[in-house]
């Protein structure tokens, strides 16, 4: 039953609350090394998930199946980025960087600019005013949006203060309530996870 | 950008807005090297800020001391266990990476939503009211936090003065996913503004440079 990882992640766990509280220099700075340790399996766990990608990729293109060209796309990209950043670092002037701004950063603003459409059409089949929590719904996202555009104070100038108000007031009540809600339930999850409880983590039992 | 990459750029923005007539193979193109290139920049930043002055300068460079080889080699064996995942045969000792860092955020997730989430937004809302038009608006966010709070409490029915708060606390979060649906949106056409803009201007030079 995993009486050693989850011994571990007990340990682990444990250690960093401990260290949490204790303000001396030396607790710091073990707090600060397992930290860095956690950094440094992270950036493995990138190089695992990357290889996976790789793996699924590479065998789209041996059985052929449909689209396996656009794999090699993925694979040349991949290995292609990885080697520049390896070989002559990251910065802003170096192959990688010029890379980014010429390809990355175009593709990325460009797939969430799409979503603006996607939004839009979402919005106009789904907002319907049936009941008052969906009328306050669309008239709020309206206001906003309406409130948020120069065409908005044109129309009446108490918009942009409107859209301030609803962002301060209605809208921080219901947030902070939320993000309670989401501590109390972060808090729980790990102590369930440090006190084994809660052991999904580790894959399926036997 | 130089000219180059400015069509380059060109080609992949359009590639990318074509997915609005339909799914084709220059999105799919895009899509691809999208992925392919995200994952590889990801690896090269992690390898550059994290692995090379972590885990291979300390031990390579100089004359490393038996505490900082010892230092160097934990995490080093964690990170190679992670990686062995990708053989069916190395699943097991896998795990011990996996539950050291689900360990490591676990130990601070306790304290740190406690002090950042719990705590700092409990004493933000019990804060004494500010004079004027300003307490009006405290004592709405202490309303809104206490009914959205008394909708999310589900170890009672909601009944009575229980159900009426709840049934406020509704109208509250309505509000809330409205303000964030258009905050939302208002973002992405403002993406959607700054691509356009870059294929008028730096592209096809149509409006003037700022």
């Amino acid at each position: 039953m995993y009486l050693g990882p989850i011994l571990l992640t007990f340990v682990v766990g444990a250690t960093l609350i401990a260290l949490y509280f204790i303000p001396h220099h030396q607790a710091q700075e073990i707090n600060s090394e397992l930290l860095l340790w956690a950094t440094i399996v992270y950036a493995f766990a990138l190089i695992l998930g990357s290889v996976s990608l790789w793996s699924v990729h590479a065998q789209r293109i041996r059985q052929r199946i449909s689209g396996w060209p656009f794999s090699l796309v993925t694979l040349f990209a991949l290995l292609g980025t990885t080697f520049m950043g390896v070989a002559w670092g990251i910065g802003e002037e170096s192959p990688l960087g010029r890379f980014y701004s010429m390809v990355n950063s175009p593709l990325a603003s460009t797939m969430f600019a799409l979503l603006a459409f996607f939004i839009a059409s979402a919005a106009f089949r789904a907002f319907r005013a049936r009941n008052v929590e969906a009328t306050l719904l669309l008239v709020t996202a309206i206001v906003m949006m309406i409130g948020r555009v120069s065409v908005g104070e044109f129309i009446w100038r108490g918009f942009p203060g409107l859209t301030e108000w609803l962002l301060d007031v209605p809208n921080l009540a219901a947030k902070r309530a939320i993000a309670i809600g989401v501590g109390l339930g972060a808090v729980s999850t790990a102590l369930k996870i440090i006190l084994g409880i809660e052991r999904g983590y580790l894959g399926r039992t036997r | 950008m130089s000219p180059v990459e400015t069509w380059i750029a060109a080609f992949l923005t359009l590639c990318v807005f074509s997915f609005l007539y339909r799914d084709n193979p220059f999105y799919r193109f895009a899509e691809h090297l999208f992925v392919g290139s995200a994952a590889g920049y990801l690896l090269a930043v992690q390898y550059q800020n994290v692995i090379l002055p972590n885990v291979v300068l300390p031990i390579t460079t100089g004359k490393p001391t038996p505490q900082t080889i010892v230092l160097t080699l934990i995490p080093l064996m964690l990170g190679l266990l992670m990686v062995a995942r990708v053989s069916p045969r190395f699943t097991g000792p896998a795990r011990w990476a996996i539950a050291f860092y689900v360990g490591i955020y676990s130990g601070i997730a306790v304290p740190g939503y406690m002090q950042a989430q719990i705590y700092a937004q409990l004493s933000d809302a019990v804060k004494p009211f500010a004079p004027g038009w300003g307490a009006v608006n405290s004592a709405l966010v202490l309303i809104g936090l206490l009914t959205v709070l008394a909708y999310f409490f589900f170890s009672a029915p909601h009944q009575g003065l229980h159900g009426v708060s709840a049934r406020v606390g509704i109208w509250f979060l309505m509000v809330a996913f409205g303000a964030s649906f258009g905050y939302t949106v208002m973002a992405r056409v403002s993406l959607l503004i700054s691509r356009v803009q870059f294929l008028l201007r730096d592209w096809l030079h149509l409006i003037p440079m700022s």
